[in-house]
């Protein structure tokens, strides 16, 4: 990409940030027609790939977090690159990516590199993809986890931001991985509750609670205008707990 | 008295009591309907708005230059620009056009720009410096109310102020500012007429009032502006007060070319008048058996930075703050403050909302303190024809079935299916978060009550014109289609009264016919309804009497079975009537707030059904069914239609759509962020209309839009009560209130 050169996907976050007057882009590439980064195969999803694809066709937790975007109208233009562009602490795509270890490819005229998903997220709405890079991908593992569960907080039915968002994935060896979104600067992995609940066969009602208890612990949220420090807290722990359930099942 | 409907209906097809379909229905649904967004004219230019990013500051210089110094801008006018009145308002002129020395609101007009396209006009307006001196907001109520920085007092006193009940319960109760969130923004195009004068269409709910506020800070003649009614998406309150329209008006006469105006969403949010924040306490007093003995109340709401209608929201608050229940010893103070915060207005409901959330939640307490089902205690208490207002004593004469309300809703059979298997019907919804198992469901009632039509003595008129052509009957009018369907109703009601199928409504503008006043107040149907009916059955008796007929239909003239005059002969005789329509007086309240002061009240009631997920706070409501007195069903469909939408309305208000207002800065003024409920959200709705005979309406119709906003907002958070065992005493609940508490 060339210096100042704004990438348009979908548009969905763009074009709100340009009618808000929040930016005023001087030089904006289209990439509809950019065939390649359209593609989808096996677990490396063109960064083009539209919700209502993903929707459709991806894995599961990721469809159901695809199901949770905007309008029927957004999911068929907004796109998974988009997503991990703007990076929003409430981005809907990231639990899931950060639940599998997703990586992101980046494409530059010096060529092409990919990192983790916690080497690109750096802050809200930071990332560290070099103003020449586009992304052209998100990587999958091989292999995904058997359970994976998906869930969402926000104030109506559809077409919400979220105020708590959640990912909980369970290999068969009992790893076992918890993605938390709106409730840090980044979308964050609860890695003791991860360790605790990973290493137990058949999770007690004891183990569930302390579950529970340490991803309320370890999520970092704030109070705004959609909801509170105390109730972000308190919902991850319960919809951690929840999609774990789900997951045992 | 008793104003008894002695007009028949003259069988007409398409006439009352039908539900034909609405002439502007096909053309909205195919998205070739013209409203006022989609508005042109040859070599317009568009206009835009310089707006204050602080809630308080002085100004200190404005320089327009920069923004006219860009290529293509033709005009940019500040408040030393407004040759006539330098403010506006709908009862008070405190508003000015332009802020000229001080800006009191976030968002404020500064300043008004256009230019040859839209994004130069904002960029434009994005171009004049303003220089502020940032001053401390006034966002607290109390403190306002302490320095006696209000809009208003009310004073309610009646009956023996020392009675007690055996049973005494209080409560504290707030409710935020919800939006009307009309889907069509503020919007506008002013045409100048090469005299100096200016047509303005522009959307509004009251094009007359429109017309002698632009006349007077114009500095103009009344003939020189014509103020012409124009395709609205959505008003809710929202249209009444002035906005954009002097701004087009200053702008087309001064470049001499046509200018248009559409508001950004983010825009409209600080553009219009929002329902007033409402904070009330509230004790009720009972003996045992149920009988309410005395209520006590004091309600304060925040009007904002200007006046707008605050006065009269207040006044109405205080008039329902006890529901429709009997009850002899009733003492309400009221205040109105005046704060740096978003200034406050008409919204469908216009103060009754705020306090039957409030007097609701008090009967379900009382309700539970004594024992007695909800309804039932509704039921002993129901205020009805031949009871006094509890708060002004008014003899009420206009049938109001608040008895048959109720036990209709109760009749109404309960679905108890348990939640629903289908997850996104669930609580969260598509976000998944609730499983059948995770909730508790509920069932809450509430009873609401309202004025029909102005009050306190303003005098209450509509004029329409009936005039027979070769299309037909048409109505002339310009009363305001905001959506309701009113172009229906109106039409259906000439053909009624003149025994015609064909007619249809036409709008004129202001120099065409007088003023049919405000769609707003439940009243056009009532009102221009009214004066559509008398225009319509005089013209007929007119018809005959000239021909010596005994009917009149599609045909022509009737006399003894024979036709004597052909309908093209009537219609090339250029028949017209005109009419101005008045309903029975009512009078400015007493030092203690008594008196006549209110044309007509309608009741109504809900129950909702609602699926809580405690844990989570999140809510479903499953159904919202309602029973409400029409007076008389001109068009069930459109009744419906009213009662459908006015449930979303207050489901909204119940669950979700607040204003976030954080030192007088609106923190969401966006569809992102302010939310409304969405087709997942809606609940199933079961309605029955109450018929009665008595109302003075045409046919005894009574105004039906803002009934069904009032009690829903409170049976939605009685059900939540119901489910959660939670107090519920905010609107909208959050989900922390439910889940922490």
């Amino acid at each position: 990409m060339g210096e100042g050169a704004t990438a348009l996907a979908g548009g969905t976050d763009l074009m709100v940030e340009v009618n808000f007057g929040h930016t005023r882009p001087e030089n904006v590439v289209a990439l509809r027609r950019v065939e390649e980064l359209a593609q989808w195969e096996g677990g490396r999803i063109g960064a083009g790939v539209t919700w209502r694809r993903l929707e459709r066709d991806g894995p599961r937790a990721l469809a159901q977090a695809a199901r949770t975007v905007g309008s029927p109208q957004i999911r068929n233009a907004g796109t998974l690159g988009g997503n991990v562009g703007t990076a929003s602490p409430a981005g809907d795509g990231l639990p899931f990516l950060a639940a599998v270890d997703a990586s992101i490819e980046l494409a530059s005229e010096s060529g092409r590199r990919t990192l983790r998903w916690d080497d690109f997220f750096i802050g809200v709405k930071k990332t560290a993809r070099r103003p020449d890079e586009l992304i052209s991908a998100i990587q999958l593992p091989e292999a995904l986890p058997d359970r994976q569960e998906f869930a969402k907080i926000g104030v109506r039915n559809a077409m919400v931001i979220a105020t708590v968002y959640c990912v909980v994935t369970r290999a068969e060896d009992g790893e076992t991985r918890v993605a938390l979104g709106s409730v840090a600067p980044t979308t964050i992995r609860a890695r003791r509750a991860e360790e605790l609940i990973s290493s137990v066969a058949s999770p007690g009602e004891e183990d569930l609670r302390e579950f529970a208890r340490l991803v309320s612990e370890e999520v970092t949220p704030i109070t705004d205008h959609r909801s509170t420090e105390q109730y972000r807290r308190h919902s991850s722990g319960v919809l951690a707990r929840r999609l774990l359930e789900r997951c045992l099942r | 008295m008793t104003t008894k409907t002695t007009t028949r209906i003259t069988p007409a097809k398409g006439g009352v009591g039908e539900s034909p379909l609405r002439p502007d229905g096909v053309p909205k649904l195919k998205g070739t309907f013209e409203y006022a967004q989609d508005l042109h004219a040859d070599q317009m230019l568009w206009g835009a708005t310089t707006r204050s990013p602080h809630p308080h500051a002085r100004i200190v210089s404005i320089d327009v230059g920069p923004a006219l110094a860009i290529g293509g801008v033709h005009a940019v006018l500040t408040a030393d620009d407004v040759p006539g009145r330098a403010t506006f308002g709908l009862e008070h002129p405190d508003q000015p056009v332009l802020a000229s020395d001080e800006v009191r609101y976030w968002g404020e007009p500064v300043a008004i720009v256009a230019a040859e396209d839209e994004p130069t006009a904002r960029l434009a307006a994005a171009a004049v410096r303003v220089e502020y001196e940032v001053l401390e907001p006034n966002v607290d109520g109390d403190e306002a109310e302490r320095r006696d920085d209000t809009f208003r007092r009310m004073r309610i006193r009646r009956g023996d102020q020392e009675v007690q009940g055996e049973v005494v319960v209080d409560g504290y109760y707030e409710v935020g500012m919800q939006d009307q969130a009309p889907l069509g923004t503020e919007a506008g195009l002013a045409i100048p007429d090469g005299n100096g004068g200016v047509d303005l269409y522009a959307t509004s709910q009251f094009v007359h009032v429109d017309q002698e506020q632009v006349v007077a800070s114009l500095g103009l003649r009344p003939d020189q502006v014509r103020a012409h009614p124009t395709g609205i998406g959505g008003a809710f309150g929202a249209r009444e007060d002035v906005n954009l329209h002097i701004h087009l008006c200053l702008l087309a006469l001064y470049t001499g070319k046509p200018v248009k105006m559409v508001y950004q969403r983010s825009e409209s949010f600080t553009g219009h008048v929002h329902r007033h924040p409402a904070r009330m306490w509230y004790r009720h007093h009972a003996n045992r058996d149920g009988t309410l003995i005395r209520v006590e109340a004091r309600v304060v709401i925040d009007g904002g930075a200007y006046a707008s209608t605050t006065a009269a929201v207040l006044a109405n608050a205080c008039y329902f703050s006890v529901g429709p229940y009997r009850c002899d010893s009733v003492s309400v103070d009221g205040v109105g403050v005046r704060t740096n915060n978003p200034p406050c207005g008409a919204m469908r409901g216009f103060g009754a909302v705020q306090v039957c959330f409030a007097h609701e939640a008090q009967m379900d307490k009382l309700a539970t303190e004594l024992g007695i089902h909800p309804l039932e205690l509704r039921r002993m208490n129901a205020l009805t024809t031949g009871d006094h207002m509890p708060t002004t004593g008014q003899l009420i004469e206009t049938p109001l079935p608040t008895r048959e309300v109720i036990d209709s809703l109760e009749a109404m059979p309960i679905m108890d299916d348990g939640p629903p298997d289908d997850v996104t019907q669930l609580p969260g919804g598509t976000g998944l978060t609730t499983e059948p198992g995770d909730v508790k469901r509920g069932v809450g009632y509430a009873l609401g009550l309202k004025n029909l039509g102005f009050s306190e003595g303003f005098d209450d008129f509509a004029q329409a014109r009936v005039r027979l052509t070769e299309e037909g009957a048409i109505v002339e009018t310009a009363a305001i289609e905001v959506g309701q369907g009113l172009v229906s109703v109106l039409a259906q009601i000439a053909r009624s009264g003149l025994g015609l199928s064909r007619a249809v409504v036409k709008h004129v503008d202001t120099s065409r016919i007088e003023s049919a006043g405000s769609t707003s107040a439940s009243r056009q149907t009532q009102v221009s309804g009214g004066a559509t009916l008398e225009a319509a059955t005089k013209l007929r008796q007119r018809i005959l009497d000239a021909h010596g007929g005994d009917d009149l239909n599609d045909s022509g003239v009737w006399r003894g079975g024979e036709l004597v005059v052909g309908i093209e002969e009537l219609a090339e005789a250029g028949w017209e009537e005109t009419v101005t329509f008045r309903h029975p007086p009512t009078y400015a309240p007493d030092e203690d707030g008594q008196g006549v002061v209110h044309a007509d009240f309608a009741v109504a009631g809900h129950r909702a059904v609602v699926d809580v997920d405690p844990d989570l706070g999140l809510v479903k409501v499953h159904r919202v069914d309602t029973s409400q007195d029409v007076g008389r069903a001109l068009n069930p469909e459109s009744i419906r239609g009213q009662i459908e939408g006015g449930i979303m309305q207050g489901v909204g208000l119940a669950i979700m759509e607040e204003l976030v207002i954080e030192g007088g800065v609106i923190k969401n003024p966006n569809f992102t962020d302010y939310l409304l409920p969405t087709i997942l959200d809606a609940p199933d709705v079961e309605a029955l209309l109450i018929e009665e005979d008595g109302s003075w309406g045409p046919f005894g119709a009574k105004g039906v839009g803002e009934p069904p906003t009032i009690s829903s907002t409170a049976a939605v958070a009685a059900a939540i009560r119901d489910a959660t065992g939670r107090p519920v005493t905010r609107v909208p609940v959050r989900p922390q209130d439910i889940a922490i508490g």
